[in-house]
């Protein structure tokens, strides 16, 4: 029985560095180019594996921040002590290579059909898929209620900041900055909280589909959250991306 | 800290040949049912640990062992793929 264990199904491929879009300081997006590529959807994520010439490998997860039907591509954020991200956002140049597996993730998606309204909530880079949601609905014609709570250090780290301001009309996004503000700010300070929820979340009543993505501390606060305002768990669907 | 069921989307497809994270486990401590992507998974051990949220009692361990992964399921009463509606 000693080979009865299950071997690898899924499989890895090689994807070749297409493009890349300095987003912040310490975050970058990689357009990839993959032959191979099944298709995704909005909201899931794709592993990356990185080789050392001594055989030493390192695999980490990556939302794709890229609409169903297009290209795939990653937004990466630096974490300074990391292992993978500093080589990501630094090193990498265009035509290079590494291993990628995926899609992953049919829980944390969102499709026209599953409908709203949708309220989305990021911390940080956890609006990588939430963009990919955003940008999805607005591709296919959906015309379902959304609103997107936007938790960001300062201004300055807001990824995506151009492209979600060109959704307002479309969509409400709502930034709150939790270190600084610049003169004169006008939308919300500080660590999402009831007040805020108060003002920026549907009634539970409309019955929302929420999704929640960030680091760990801050997706375990906005649940509880949102549970407190009586939203139905099972229509709260969170991912946790673990530090900061 | 503890990451939940998504991180651990590719593993489980790597084992299971389809992706997981909106089965519905059945916690075999507590009885609590959820989806694998709403439990708590610890990938930073030297394996993989899954843990009810509910009871925190420990649903799925995978450890790899010279290029096979050794899954251990006993924490889970049942493990559903396609939930009946």
């Amino acid at each position: 029985m000693a080979r009865t264990a299950v071997r690898g199904r899924l499989s890895w491929q090689v994807a070749e560095v297409a493009a890349i879009t300095e987003e912040t300081h310490s975050v970058r997006t990689i357009a990839l180019n993959l032959p191979d590529w099944p298709g995704h959807h909005a909201g899931q994520h794709l592993d990356v594996r990185l080789t050392a010439e001594d055989g030493y490998s390192a695999e980490r997860s990556y939302s794709i921040a890229s609409a169903d039907g297009e290209p795939v591509a990653i937004t990466v954020e630096r974490l300074e002590d990391g292992e993978v991200s500093p080589y990501l956002t630094q090193e990498l140049r265009l035509g290079d290579q590494m291993e990628v597996r995926g899609p992953i993730g049919d829980w944390f998606t969102w499709s026209p059909h599953d409908g709203g309204p949708l309220l989305l909530i990021a911390g940080g880079s956890g609006v990588v898929p939430l963009r990919a949601i955003l940008r999805h609905r607005q591709r296919s014609g959906s015309g379902v209620p959304v609103r997107l709570l936007y938790s960001s250090r300062t201004l300055a780290d807001v990824i995506y900041r151009e492209e979600l301001d060109q959704y307002r009309g479309h969509a409400e996004v709502r930034y709150t900055l939790t270190r600084a503000q610049p003169p004169g700010w006008a939308g919300f300070s500080g660590r999402v909280d009831d007040a805020m929820l108060a003002r920026v979340a549907w009634p539970a009543s409309r019955r929302p589909l929420t999704f929640v993505c960030g680091p760990t501390a801050f997706v375990e606060a906005v649940a509880e959250l949102l549970l407190a305002r009586h939203y139905p768990a099972s229509r709260v669907k969170t991912e946790r991306f673990g530090g900061a | 800290m503890a990451l939940d069921g998504n991180a651990i989307g590719g593993l489980l497809l790597e084992i299971f040949g389809s992706d997981m994270t909106s089965a519905q486990a059945t916690c075999a401590s507590c009885g609590a049912v959820s989806p694998v992507a709403e439990t708590m998974a610890y990938v930073r051990s030297p394996g993989t640990v899954v843990r009810c949220r509910r009871c925190q009692s420990v649903l799925i361990v995978v450890a790899r062992v010279r290029g096979l992964n050794c899954v251990d399921l006993s924490g889970v009463a049942a493990l559903e793929a396609h939930p009946r509606p």
